[in-house]
């Protein structure tokens, strides 16, 4: 009896505190929504807008605490000595893959203890071999990524108990882990099939496509931070230009009867507005092309080769509003980011009626989009800076790894079981490096 | 060996075939194992049949030199496949076409999914056709593992609409946008709390005033802050400087000063500087509040300097540049070391490393020593003296009797030229000239330009420039019907046209011009007549 009573007492007191937290913890949420909703009302007079996308409002989200993240410490012939053979690596827009790296040696998130880690995360530089023109090579990166699997598979156990469903990496090349440059090729290839479990942390985004996996994390490509900083003009200074667009139309090099490259969508906006004074387009290259961007109003994103490209990341920079023609694009940070709200979307085969489209949006929605992009926020999400900064990419890439925790159930294999064929893919690709 | 019973013809037929596999000249040697009794007979008809074969060839040859290889394709495509749309790949079909006769390139990839579009796309130089496009595609589903994109790699139509001119409307409502978004960016990033502007004119009704006064009313037209223009006009408001202030759509104060504008420079000057210190009096009076900016009528303002002005607290001086205007051919000849020594025509604030106020530059007028102006109109160069008022700003509050936070070192207008001293320039308004705000980052954007052009001062212009009454008529235009003039008065002008033709003519070669006369000559008398 006496027992019981006591034993109850104790469960009532364990109830009231459970019960006092529960409503603290709703107290607090209340309050902040209370704070917010203040915030909210004193930035409407603001020029900028909360920014919050399909999974919430979660710029702003701080990843410290939420995951933890063991670094593999590969033999150098995988990154360092890549990097000092030819630092160009370091500048070109791939560069995302070598400042993760740098970025979580020195992280609050890093673990030293494996036994503790939520992600494994094996730094591979596959993009960092270049041609003497400093374009990338993809040859020899899936039997690089293969040895540095093969590895981290030998060296530690943490690889074979989940056939890598816990690791994840970083693959800024045109097709990501597909790993060839021309879009055929690399759908023929298709993604390196020792990666079919990983969490792949890559710029390329096409839906249905076969180079994006289901749980990619899409990341903007990168753009020198400081480069962008030292070329921005005053803000009063008025967006005279309509629509701007510097780059190639048609690829004489490649493509030289047009209609392969962009899928004829680069060359159809030249055909049809090279005469419009609304357009400012040209393949010209001045000195002032930041500046210019911030005199812009809109700025196109087309697609190229790949429809991914580092204009979207200056346009969001420089508050231009970018218009992104590549169908069925996956755009960086999709579940943070509302891109609808922010970017127009136009469809390949609408490119001749572009003028139309972009005279006819209202007023009111332009003005709203700049408003969110004149957000501080969306500006750091898109930026790698070095040293990392509070809400950067490589925070909103921490926090797209720990929105995907706890890891679900099929990731843990049976002790024995394999998923992965590791004879899979061509032939080349078996041998060794 | 039994001998096949086929006829003769499947026998020539297959002999045919098994020649034109191989090669199209010299079929019948390799028809020697079967068929050797019908290789009499099919010998006659091979040739016939690897003519065909070749004739056949050599037109897809022509036609692919003509039309491109894509295009004859095309056209083979259309002229043989049966099922054009969603069939398997056109390729395949025209090779089965062509396969005994060229070796074609199959350009699908099993595994890939292709496009061939038909469309007549764009030529690099051509002009460009209409833009039709019809898609041929090739959909391989089983290649991929999942739902198939309905993006396809491969070659597209450049997509080309028929007039790709811009279209007005849109036009219009691009530039309504861009205006929009531009009052939104000064409403954010630009001055917040804009204040009015008064503008000071000192003005006199001369030649050139419409000239001055026209420009300076189109410049204060566009500044984008409410504004108030104090005109103070010397000898009197006049009806012509009236109307012409009544049609710039301003708010304007027109303040008579009673005394006529003097002729030779430096009274004008000084005159000038009288009707400034009235006009700022006349403020005081009136509690008009905001930013006093000295626009001179024959100054040129830029935008951006009544931006800048909005950040005055109590008194600004602002970078003005200065154009000595020289009006003669002769320009002084300047030495070399006279060239290297010029300083730059501006007169402003000059500041420090940390941005605070430590002197004035100012016009250096010695290489202009001894040629100067002396009297309005004169063809010489017109210099200004010290600090013009037109470099600096004030607050109009620091001239009312009292205003909040007014700081001391402001003397009290009323104790400004009354006893007769000259006011030279605004400093003088001040007990310490330190406290003056450079602006116009520190004085190095030159925001206006101080220059003085006048016409001679017995320049006769017409009233209000309106031509009252009609000129008189010179000369008689040749061609329009002129309405009465006396028959007197045009022979005699007629005589005298004509003589100077003749003279003209005489020298000239005779054309047309010369018969023309002689008619009008005769038609003319004929009407005297």
């Amino acid at each position: 009896m006496m027992g019981s009573r006591v034993g109850w007492r104790r469960r009532a007191a364990v109830l009231l505190l459970v019960a006092v937290s529960l409503s603290a913890m709703s107290a607090t949420p209340a309050a902040a929504a209370a704070a917010d909703s203040v915030e909210a009302g004193r930035e409407a007079e603001q020029h900028t807008e909360r920014i919050s996308g399909s999974a919430g409002d979660v710029l702003e989200d701080n990843p410290v605490g939420r995951l933890k993240v063991f670094i593999y410490d590969l033999p150098r012939k995988y990154n360092k000595k890549m990097v000092t053979k030819d630092s160009r690596c370091l500048n070109h827009m791939f560069a995302a893959e070598i400042f993760m790296h740098r970025f979580l040696l020195s992280s609050a998130v890093r673990t030293l203890n494996p036994k503790e880690a939520d992600w494994f995360y094996a730094p591979v530089y596959t993009t960092c071999d270049l041609t003497p023109a400093g374009l990338p090579l993809p040859f020899k990166s899936p039997r690089v990524m293969r040895s540095a699997i093969q590895y981290i598979s030998n060296k530690w156990p943490y690889w074979n108990r989940t056939d890598g469903a816990d690791h994840f990496f970083v693959a800024p090349h045109d097709f990501g882990a597909c790993f060839h440059y021309q879009e055929e090729k690399a759908i023929e290839r298709g993604i390196l099939p020792l990666l079919q479990r990983a969490t792949l942390v890559q710029t390329f985004g096409q839906e249905n496509h076969v180079c994006l996996k289901e749980g990619s994390i899409i990341i903007p490509p990168y753009a020198p931070p400081q480069k962008m900083q030292a070329h921005l003009i005053p803000p009063d200074t008025p967006r005279s230009i309509f629509v701007y667009f510097r780059g190639l139309f048609y690829d004489t090099g490649n493509d030289p009867e047009g209609g392969y490259y962009a899928r004829g969508a680069r060359a159809s906006l030249w055909e049809n507005f090279k005469n419009n004074p609304l357009f400012d387009i040209s393949t010209d290259h001045p000195p002032t092309y930041y500046e210019d961007m911030q005199r812009a109003v809109f700025c196109l994103c087309p697609l190229g080769w790949a429809p991914w490209s580092p204009r979207l990341v200056e346009a969001v920079v420089f508050g231009c509003i970018p218009v992104i023609i590549a169908d069925d694009i996956v755009l960086p940070f999709a579940d943070a980011i509302p891109w609808e709200e922010i970017g127009v979307f136009v469809e390949e085969k609408d490119v001749p009626k572009l003028d139309t489209i972009l005279t006819s949006m209202p007023i009111d929605d332009i003005l709203r989009k700049q408003r969110l992009l004149a957000n501080p926020s969306m500006k750091q999400a898109m930026l790698f800076p070095q040293p990392a900064q509070p809400r950067d990419a490589f925070h909103q890439i921490l926090n797209g790894l720990a929105r995907k925790l706890p890891h679900p159930e099929g990731v843990y294999l049976q002790p024995g079981e394999k998923r992965l064929n590791w004879t899979a893919g061509p032939v080349g690709d078996l041998k060794a490096w | 060996m039994m001998k096949s019973l086929l006829p003769q013809s499947q026998l020539r037929r297959s002999a045919a075939a098994a020649a034109a596999a191989r090669s199209s000249g010299g079929g019948a040697a390799s028809g020697g194992a079967d068929g050797a009794g019908s290789d009499g007979g099919a010998g006659g008809r091979v040739p016939a049949a690897s003519t065909f074969w070749f004739l056949l060839h050599a037109l897809c040859c022509l036609v692919s030199l003509f039309l491109g290889f894509r295009f004859s394709r095309l056209l083979f495509v259309l002229l043989f496949s049966t099922t054009a749309l969603y069939s398997s790949t056109s390729s395949s079909s025209s090779s089965a076409v062509l396969r005994a006769t060229t070796t074609t390139t199959t350009t699908t990839t099993t595994t890939t999914t292709t496009t061939n579009t038909i469309t007549l796309s764009f030529a690099a130089t051509a002009n460009p056709p209409p833009s039709t496009s019809v898609n041929y595609s090739a959909l391989d589903s089983a290649a991929s593992g999942h739902t198939q994109s309905h993006v396809v790699v491969g070659r597209h139509g450049i997509r080309i609409r028929p007039w790709p001119h811009p279209d007005p409307v849109e036009v219009m409502r691009a530039h309504r946008i861009m205006e929009r978004v531009q009052e939104e960016q000064r409403r954010w990033y630009g001055v917040k709390e804009p204040r009015q502007v008064l503008v000071v004119t000192p003005t006199y009704s001369r030649a050139f005033q419409a000239l001055h006064l026209t420009g300076l009313l189109h410049s204060l037209r566009n500044v984008p802050y409410p504004l108030t223009w104090i005109v103070v006009e010397a000898g009197g408001t006049t009806n012509a400087t009236a109307s012409l202030l009544a049609r710039s759509g301003l708010t304007i104060v027109h303040i008579p000063f009673p005394d006529r504008m003097p002729r030779d420079w430096a009274d004008r000057h000084t005159t000038e500087n009288r009707m400034r210190l009235h006009a700022l009096r006349v403020i005081r009076e009136r509690k008009m509040d905001g930013v006093i900016v000295f626009a001179d009528d024959s100054n040129v303002h830029s935008m951006e300097l009544f931006d800048e002005v909005q950040k005055v607290q109590w008194m600004g001086a602002v970078s003005v540049g200065i154009l000595a205007h020289t009006g003669t051919a002769d320009q002084p000849r300047l030495s070399e070391e006279d060239k290297q020594n010029m300083p730059l025509p501006v007169q402003g604030p000059a500041c420090n490393s940390s941005g605070q106020l430590v002197g004035w530059h100012t016009f250096n007028s010695l290489p202009f020593a001894g040629k100067t102006a002396t009297v309005v109109g004169e063809a010489a160069p017109v210099l200004p003296r010290g600090l013009e008022w037109a470099g600096f700003v004030l607050n109009s509050r620091m001239l009312w009797k009292e205003a909040e936070g007014k700081p001391d070192w402001v003397k009290d207008l009323d104790a400004v030229g009354e006893n007769g001293e000259e006011i030279e320039n605004p400093l003088t308004l001040l007990n310490d000239p330190s406290s003056v705000e450079p602006l116009g980052n520190c004085g190095r954007k030159v925001l206006l330009w101080w220059l003085r052009v006048e016409a001679r001062a017995d320049s006769k212009f017409p009233q209000g420039w309106v031509i009252q009454p009609p000129l008189e008529v010179v000369v008689p235009a040749k061609r329009t019907p002129w309405p009465e003039t006396t028959a007197a008065l045009s022979s005699e002008l007629l005589d005298t046209k004509q003589d100077q033709e003749d003279r003209r003519l005489s020298r000239t070669n005779r054309s047309s011009q010369s018969r023309s006369t002689t008619k009008r000559k005769g038609d003319v008398q004929g009407q005297q007549n």
